[in-house]
């Protein structure tokens, strides 16, 4: 007969969380050692969907290389698009058409609010509640489904070109948008009262993962992350670009550093986008959504070049040197999870592993994006 | 403001040249003139230009002798700026890798730095900044996995995104996929 397993008081054991695992979002894997149920030590493993798209930036030109962006991130494929485009708008020097800036940001935004969605509802399912998960799919449903009709895809767009857009928006698109801003008010409210105010979830979430501001700085963490541990920083608003000076909006800032703040951030952000896209619905000036004398080659001068733009997940950055050929001499990419997810192996120390995973759903992961 | 200071900072690392370097940013702003000084100049001294944020979008471009660089990057933490990223570039002509980091802040006066460094292809070290920003670790690993750039004094320096057992640096100009 076999003897039961003893463990020694000191032993500690590891714990493999991923690759394959639900809350993790995707092929990401933490070897933790845990003595008990606390966390002795955490390495993030990451790389198993890397695809190398630096280098795939290399070797094909620029419009060749404009729908890889959208694969970089499924969620909030806008954000990225929109800072490559401006790069290399930056760096050709070509002139984008007002109209077509303006769409540009409500398509942003209308993408902000649909990945906020989907990690509202995650997040809430990593935590153990199920229906939010399937509320908050509804309403994204409707601007996938809304974007559909102008983009032609549902997730990986490619809408963006140098210099303006691929299609313009017709009347459809903007009496669905104006439809769903106050649809989209009142599913708030429904989330304030289901979610927010659940006293079993702000329990589970107050004091969890306090993440200092000098922490933020040291890893570079931006996006809800670094805005809920009392942090002012938006690109948006930092180092305005596109179109944003034009608009009225507040960056939502808590002071807490705990899990429950980076969840308020991301909630009260929804009710800023919808408010910059009402206002660029407002204003929308007409006009063409490509200039007259678009280059078909895209040659930018030697030199070298840097965007950040503020998307869904944080600040995303492009870095252009181009030796003036008709591909980037080098192309790096600059993704804000990486940063954020880099922060938990440290946070994460001496904490329960539910806390931890808690934490983790609460730093708004997209795999992909972290490994490109 | 804080664009000064760091400036200030940053070309105390040059003691006498530092002067000389800085008149060849000093008239150009157009775009043309920007890029005519670097190709005839040849290679770039080492030294802090001031760039058109409008037309690169970063304020200072510090180029730093690799024995320089961690005292380059205590200058820009003291001055509490956030790690953007780390990267490299292969210019396989002149027999080099550029090393380059970009630093950010978080309040409202906006200055983005750029640190750079060259180090010779054949016997590519650079120090690990992981002492003073411990968000330096992936980027660090990042880059010696695309490039085979070794960051001495690295905690942990193995392959992150590529395989465990990866022996290619595919962002080497010389790689064949």
């Amino acid at each position: 007969m076999s003897k039961p397993i003893e463990l020694r008081p000191d032993e500690t054991f590891v714990v493999n969380v991923g690759p394959q695992h639900p809350a993790t979002h995707g092929v990401l894997r933490v070897k933790m050692r845990m003595d008990g149920e606390y966390i002795v030590e955490a390495e993030t493993v990451i790389g198993y969907i890397h695809r190398m798209h630096e280098k795939m930036g290399e070797l094909k030109t620029y419009p060749q290389f404009l729908m890889n962006l959208s694969r970089m991130d499924y969620l909030g494929a806008m954000g990225y698009c929109h800072g490559h485009v401006l790069c290399v708008e930056k760096a050709a020097g070509i002139e984008v058409p007002e109209r077509a800036e303006y769409i540009r940001v409500i398509m942003v935004e209308l993408n902000r609010i649909a990945s906020h969605l989907f990690w509202f509802g995650a997040f809430v399912m990593d935590l153990g509640g199920f229906s939010p998960l399937m509320y908050a799919l509804q309403d994204r449903e409707y601007i996938l489904d809304m974007m559909e009709s102008v983009t032609g895809s549902r997730l990986t767009y490619c809408y963006f070109r140098f210099g303006g857009l691929y299609n313009d928006i017709d009347d459809e698109f903007i009496a669905a948008a104006r439809r769903f801003i106050p649809r989209m008010r009142k599913s708030m409210a429904k989330y304030e009262k289901l979610v927010t105010g659940n006293v079993i979830f702000r329990k589970r979430l107050e004091g969890n993962a306090f993440l200092s501001k000098e922490v933020c700085r040291k890893y570079g963490a931006s996006s809800a992350v670094a805005r809920g541990s009392g942090i002012n920083f938006d690109v948006r608003k930092n180092e305005p670009y596109s179109v944003y000076p034009e608009f009225n909006f507040d960056i939502p800032v808590f002071h807490e550093c705990d899990s429950l703040a980076r969840y308020n951030v991301r909630m009260a952000e929804i009710e800023q986008s919808l408010r910059i896209v009402e206002q660029a619905l407002d204003k929308l000036p007409d006009g063409p959504i490509m200039p007259a004398k678009a280059p078909k080659i895209i040659k930018p001068n030697a030199g070298d070049y840097y965007q950040a733009v503020e998307t869904a997940r944080g600040s995303f950055g492009v870095r252009l040197v181009s030796d003036g050929g008709k591909t980037p001499y080098r192309l790096k990419l600059r993704s804000p999870t990486y940063s954020n997810m880099h922060l938990f192996d440290e946070t994460c120390t001496g904490m329960m592993i539910m806390d931890a995973l808690a934490f983790m759903g609460s730093l708004d992961l997209v795999i992909p994006e972290i490994d490109r | 403001m804080i664009a000064e200071t760091t400036k200030k900072a940053l070309q105390a690392l040059f003691p006498e040249p530092a002067a000389a370097v800085e008149e060849i940013p000093a008239s150009p702003e157009t775009e043309e003139a920007d890029k005519a000084p670097k190709k005839e100049a040849g290679p770039r001294p080492n030294g802090v230009i001031e760039r058109d944020y409008a037309v690169h979008g970063y304020h200072l471009d510090a180029q730093v002798a690799v024995d320089q660089l961690i005292d380059a990057v205590n200058i820009v933490d003291q001055n509490e700026f956030f790690i953007e990223t780390i990267t490299g570039v292969d210019w396989i002509k002149e027999g080099e890798f550029e090393v380059i980091y970009d630093f950010s802040r978080y309040d409202f006066e906006v200055c983005r730095v750029v640190i750079r460094t060259r180090v010779p292809r054949d016997n590519p070290q650079v120090p690990t900044i992981t002492g003073i920003y411990a968000g330096a670790n992936w980027h660090e690993r990042e880059t010696h996995d695309f490039f085979g750039i070794k960051f001495e004094g690295h905690p942990h320096l193995i392959p992150l995104l590529l395989p465990e057992d990866a022996d290619f640096h595919p962002l080497r100009k010389d790689f064949k996929p």
